[in-house]
């Protein structure tokens, strides 16, 4: 636990090393980037040592603040949603040193990397926090810190916008969260997560619930909650949007699960429900992105969407859970949590990836790009590899865990058991089925588009590959798909305790329940294997077929057309148009086409503009409707300082005469003396 | 593997209404009139079978009502709605307010509320087979779905048709014993309404040079 | 692995290109030609291996890549299918998730080395194929999962030994509606009439074909030979289904289940023969059709509970 602790510490002290180094971008660079590795390798050995069990795994201390107390505490659920932050954010720092290299004039790169830290630093103690109160402060600097990491290149109008956006969804998020964990510590003395209890006066457990995934459903992303992540990802600068998608996303999952672990009394209908919303937002999130032309808001939705494939995994664990089919529950809670990593690692190459291109050619556009691949050979590769295995192919990683959501959904106690789970099973698989396909087709266009063909701008022709140290975290991003495809069945067992620890279960009952599972994904590694293998066979066979023969190269053959110009090439928006086209009614795109006309036309054009549907269908109308309704209130406004004062007098008044009602009330006083006995700095 | 009991004693009750169902979805996918209009008269031929599958309906009382049925909904109807395709000289189009694909995936849709509504309801008397009530629901609201999704006013008619069809089978897991008058009334209904819808399509053409019922506002004020 | 599962691998790896000639001599000889000969596919392949080849400058490894992973998928595809009394090399409880995403990831290869070359008419085909096996791969998993849940077991081989004749009085129903929706699978996958036209000669109008045009040589033997075998696969897929193998004498299964292969192929040549292929914009829709069809026989199942 000293190990992490002393990680927390390393990185806000490197963090404010930075903030007041921020005059000298290099110096501010040096220590937010040395102190985020540092920090995060000290983090990872302090994981190890609690995990080889030479160290506490707990720490508590009492905090002068109400219901508060420093209570933190490393399970299995916490150290595996660490590893991500620990993981990603330290890569993403190495890249962010290379990648801020043409900020350095015109910014100040301290508060940049104070946020940075601090970022990391709020999701690690979101992660271990045991404490409501600790909980939520962490939760907050977390979400400020990305408010300021996002608004970063705030001269930009769409930038301060999406900073707009991500702050109202991060609030109306915490507001949720607020009034759960004053539900759940209804019952108990302190807001200590170990001491929420059912009982006579307790929350309804379904409430608790519901408020859970509307302030943790915003978080991750799903729809129709998200509406913030399209806009606030792209606005993000590149290695920021990597670590938000690889790794805040995730706390979103994380805390859903760690309230599902809190309560007692689960019902079937919670699963249903985060099926559902997990189908919706993997269907509808693939559409959007499919449809979309800006790289970074194309991986923005598919974010989404891989958050719904991961919602769809818990939401049939907890429908197994609460029918004890404890197959369903055990591969369902593994799929999710294989994906998580898996989605985190590949999320984070993809959007370092695009960072990258879009630095290299100046825009995100992919119909101004093309070719890139030829121009930036090793960042292109490894965008390949990470656009393949998040299309869910094999032999990579992200078709290992999916493969293990469909274990689950098809089993025995999935598809071939009693309805309605079967019916449940059925979504998921159509969902997952679907959104496959189309995965493949949205990773098709970006790399045919952004990366094959030849560059339709200048810019991208003059595209060259960045820096070594922006490289290297892509690399290694790009391997650790690649092993954890072929060894998926190792990552898996190694993710068994969690399992177990979800399901309530012993170790060794949650190894038969997903033995089955398991050796079948053994196969599929093998498999996988067997392909590499191939590949390797294929290519050595045609060039010994080639050798001492004529290969020679050619212009592309353009089917008679004599002058062809990389104009000529399939832009991305004609690429997707029979799919927009096709699932018109769900993707809201619009077209402007203006023909070209007369015999001899002169020109035309044709524009597509793609609408989020749940920021126009939901977001939109309610923030209208309450400005409407609070504009009736407007007469408060007088901007004279002395009347605010008064405000703020009356309401301080309104309270101290409420508070002396309730003292007054007879069951209440007791209650507040019982409160204040029990933790003595009140 | 529980299947089989059900396909067991009913297979051909349930082999006919499956394939009344497909027919269902071939009407939500079909573009040509023509085609729309064949499909309705097997979808008639295949309902006049259905009593005479069933064992609990007497063979000889239901004979009656299979064989008018087979006359006026296999035959009669069709050639009425023909007649009328071609002396009206429109288009052979059926042109969609939602999309074919869409009509489809409303059409799965609807088959499984029809499931869902059934497995609720308790009937006094246990169906023939699980397989006529959902059929029976879903069926009334292809035809339902039909008519207020195409806007050629013979898809009306079929639509029209084909919500009867639905109301029928209904009455067949309703009824032990169908009645034969109420039957007889229903189908003398229906074939008035073929043949009203029939002039007055005929005569809208011939005003309007068009069917298409979506243009019919125009005739308020 | 099992000895015996050499066997279908053997079967698919020499068979296949006959497979392509049948059709082929099916549709010669209804339109009234004598036709090229039974085995002129092995010959073509022949030839291609024998030949040099020539690149284009736009193109990258992943154009160079992309035959070679849409061979290597589809050989590996092979293992998992099981033909007549013989198991398949490899099954495993969901390999039909395999089976499917393997397929997907032959097809992604094709698509992004067409979008190599920056042809305009690549990226057209390669546009279509991938929303035409988009919703081609809900209709395989879903009929595949209808197939699961009538046998009750999870793996193809399995699953072929179940579904005998005792299976089809029993499922009938469901059976014969996945049946069909996965022959439009097998004629979208494979780009055959009425999805895609693979003798068309106008490359505004094709969707497989126009992918592969740069292609030449021993790439282009691979492209060939990757889609007989495709062919064959999903073929057999289908023939196994539809054919009940009801007799425990190995020999006359397998003689059943090649007689059934036959008639597959002079099937389709006669469906080539006989109808044009759909306008592009009903092609999803005959696709959503198959989807539709899947999900009935799911809807069936779960209604006979």
């Amino acid at each position: 636990m000293h190990w992490l602790l002393a990680a927390l510490g390393i990185q806000i002290a490197g963090g404010l090393v930075a903030l007041v180094a921020g005059r000298s971008a290099r110096l501010a660079t040096l220590a937010g980037a040395v102190s985020s590795v540092v920090g995060c390798g000290m983090g990872l050995a302090g994981l190890a040592a609690i995990y080889w069990g030479d160290s506490a795994s707990t720490f508590h201390v009492a905090w002068n603040v109400p219901f508060g107390s420093l209570s933190l505490d490393v399970d299995p659920l916490s150290a595996f949603f660490s590893l991500p932050v620990l993981v990603l954010s330290p890569l993403a720092a190495i890249y962010a040193s290379g990648y801020l290299v043409p900020f350095r004039d015109r910014k100040s790169l301290g508060g940049l990397w104070f946020s940075y830290n601090l970022l990391t630093a709020g999701m690690l103690t979101v992660t271990l926090a045991r404490n409501g109160v600790l909980f939520l402060v962490a939760w907050e600097v977390m979400s400020l810190a990305a408010f300021f990491l996002i608004t970063f290149d705030d001269e930009r109008q769409e930038v301060r916008d999406a900073g707009r956006t991500f702050l109202i969804a991060t609030h109306l998020s915490t507001a949720a969260l607020l009034v759960m964990f004053v539900l759940l510590g209804n019952n108990s003395a302190s807001l200590d997560f170990v001491d929420f209890a059912a009982g006579p006066g307790a929350a309804p457990a379904s409430l608790v619930f519901l408020l859970a995934v509307l302030g943790f459903g915003t978080k991750a992303g799903l729809m129709p909650l998200g509406a913030w992540l399209p806009e606030a990802y792209p606005a993000a600068p590149s290695f920021v949007s990597a670590v938000m998608s690889g790794a805040m996303s995730k706390l979103g999952i994380y805390g859903l699960l760690r309230i599902v672990l809190v309560v007692s009394d689960i019902q079937p209908w919670w699963g249903w429900l985060l099926v559902a919303l997990g189908a919706i937002s993997a269907v509808l999130g693939i559409l959007a992105a499919l449809a979309q032309n800006d790289l970074k808001r194309l991986l923005a939705y598919s974010s989404i969407e891989n958050l719904g494939i991961i919602t769809m995994g818990v939401g049939l664990a907890v429908v197994g859970f609460a029918t004890d089919s404890f197959t369903l529950a055990t591969l369902g809670f593994a799929g999710a949590l294989f994906h998580i990593l898996n989605h985190a690692m590949i999320k984070g190459l993809l959007f370092l990836g695009a960072g990258a291109i879009a630095q290299s050619a100046g825009t995100r556009q992919l119909d101004l790009l093309g070719g890139l691949l030829k121009r930036m050979p090793w960042t292109g590769a490894a965008f390949v590899i990470g656009a393949v295995a998040i299309a869910g192919l094999p032999p990579l990683n992200a078709f290992a865990s999916e493969f293990l959501m469909y274990s689950a959904s098809l089993g025995s106690e999935g598809l071939l058991g009693p309805s309605p789970t079967s019916i449940v099973a059925l979504a998921v698989i159509g969902s997952l089925a679907l959104a496959g396909g189309l995965a493949a087709f949205c990773f098709a266009k970006a790399i045919g588009i952004a990366l094959l063909g030849e560059p339709r701008t200048p810019q991208a022709s003059d595209a060259r590959e960045p820096a070594g140290l922006m490289i290297l975290p892509l690399i290694l991003l790009a391997a650790g798909c690649a092993a954890f495809a072929l060894f998926s069945p190792l990552v898996v067992n190694k993710l068994m305790p969690v399992v177990a620890q979800l399901t309530h279960q012993s170790a060794e009952a949650t190894a038969i329940l997903a033995a089955g599972a398991l050796g079948s994904l053994a196969w599929v590694a093998q498999m996988s294997c067997g392909l590499v293998v191939i590949i390797g066979g294929l290519a050595v066979a045609r060039k010994l077929l080639l050798a001492g023969r004529e290969v020679t190269t050619s212009g592309t053959w353009g089917c008679g057309y004599a002058r062809p110009t990389p104009r000529i090439q399939y832009t991305a928006s004609s690429f997707t148009q029979p799919a927009v086209e096709f699932f018109g009614v769900l993707v809201r795109s619009r077209r402007q086409l203006k023909a070209p006309t007369g015999l001899f036309p002169r020109w035309g054009s044709l524009s597509t503009a793609n609408t989020d549907m749940s920021k126009d269908l939901i977001y939109r109308p309610m923030f209208d409707s309450i400005g409407l309704a609070l504009s009736k209130l407007r007469w408060l406004q007088h901007g004279r300082i002395h009347l605010y004062i008064l405000y703020v007098g009356c309401t301080i008044l309104a309270l101290v005469i409420w508070y002396a009602s309730v003292e007054l009330a007879p069951d209440n006083a007791r209650r507040v003396e019982a409160i204040s006995q029990t933790t003595p700095d009140l | 593997m529980l299947f089989a009991e059900a396909a067991g004693p009913h297979y051909f009750v349930n082999l006919t209404l499956v394939l009344i169902m497909l027919i269902n979805l071939a009407l939500l996918g079909s573009s040509r009139l023509s085609v729309c209009v064949r499909l309705s008269a097997a979808q008639g031929i295949l309902l006049s079978v259905l009593p005479l599958e069933m064992p609990e309906h007497d063979f000889w009382s239901v004979f009656v009502v299979a064989a008018i049925i087979l006359l006026l909904k296999g035959f009669v109807f069709p050639a009425l709605l023909v007649r009328t395709l071609r002396t009206a000289q429109v288009r052979d189009e059926v042109v969609p307010i939602v999309s074919y694909a869409a009509s489809l995936v409303v059409g799965v849709a609807v088959l499984c509320l029809g499931f869902w509504i059934s497995s609720r309801l308790t009937l006094p008397h246990p169906a023939t087979s699980p397989l006529v009530l959902p059929l029976a629901l879903s069926t009334t609201l292809v035809g339902l779905f039909l008519i207020v999704s195409r806007k050629t006013a013979l898809m009306q008619v079929i639509g029209y048709l084909v919500l009867e069809n639905g109301i029928y089978i209904f009455g067949l897991s309703l009824v032990q014993d169908e009645p034969f008058l109420v039957e007889m009334g229903i189908l003398l209904d229906i074939f008035v309404a073929v043949f009203v819808m029939g002039i007055a399509i005929f005569h809208i053409n011939r005003e309007f040079d068009h069917i298409d019922v979506g243009q019919l506002t125009s005739l308020k004020d | 692995m099992h000895g015996e599962g050499s066997i279908p691998l053997v079967l698919t790896l020499v068979l296949a290109p006959f497979f392509l000639g049948v059709i082929n001599r099916t549709k010669a000889i209804v339109g009234g030609r004598t036709g090229q000969p039974l085995l002129q596919v092995y010959f073509d392949l022949f030839k291609l291996l024998g030949k040099g080849a020539v690149y284009s400058r736009t193109t990258t490894w992943v154009f160079r890549a992309g035959p070679i992973v849409g061979l290597a998928a589809v050989l590996l595809v092979a293992t998992l299918v099981p033909f007549g009394p013989f198991r398949a090399l490899v099954s495993f409880d969901g390999d039909l998730i395999l089976l499917a995403y393997l397929l997907g990831l032959g097809r992604m290869s094709t698509v992004l080395a067409a979008l190599d070359t920056g042809s305009p008419f690549e990226g057209m085909g390669a546009s279509r194929e991938v929303m035409f096996s988009a919703l081609a791969e809900p209709a395989l998993l879903l009929g595949l999962a209808a197939l699961a849940r009538a046998t009750h077991v999870l793996s193809l081989t399995e699953m072929h030994r179940l579904l005998d004749a005792s299976g089809w009085a029993n499922e009938g129903l469901a059976i014969s509606l996945v049946a069909v929706a996965l022959v439009v699978v097998f004629l979208a996958e494979n780009s055959r009439i009425p999805v895609d036209d693979p003798n068309t000669h106008l490359e505004l109008t094709m969707v497989h074909e126009v992918m592969v045009l740069d292609h030449g040589g021993p790439d282009f033997a691979y492209i060939l030979y990757g889609a007989a075998l495709k062919l064959w696969i999903l073929g057999s897929l289908v023939t196994g289904l539809v054919v009940p193998a009801g007799t425990t004498v190995a020999v006359v299964e397998l003689g059943v289940a090649l007689a059934s292969m036959l008639g597959l192929a002079i099937l389709v040549g006669l469906i080539e023969s006989s109808m044009a292929r759909l306008r592009m914009i009903r092609v999803p829709q005959l696709l959503v059709g198959a989807v539709a069809l899947s999900s009935l026989a799911l809807v069936l199942e779960f209604g006979g509970l």
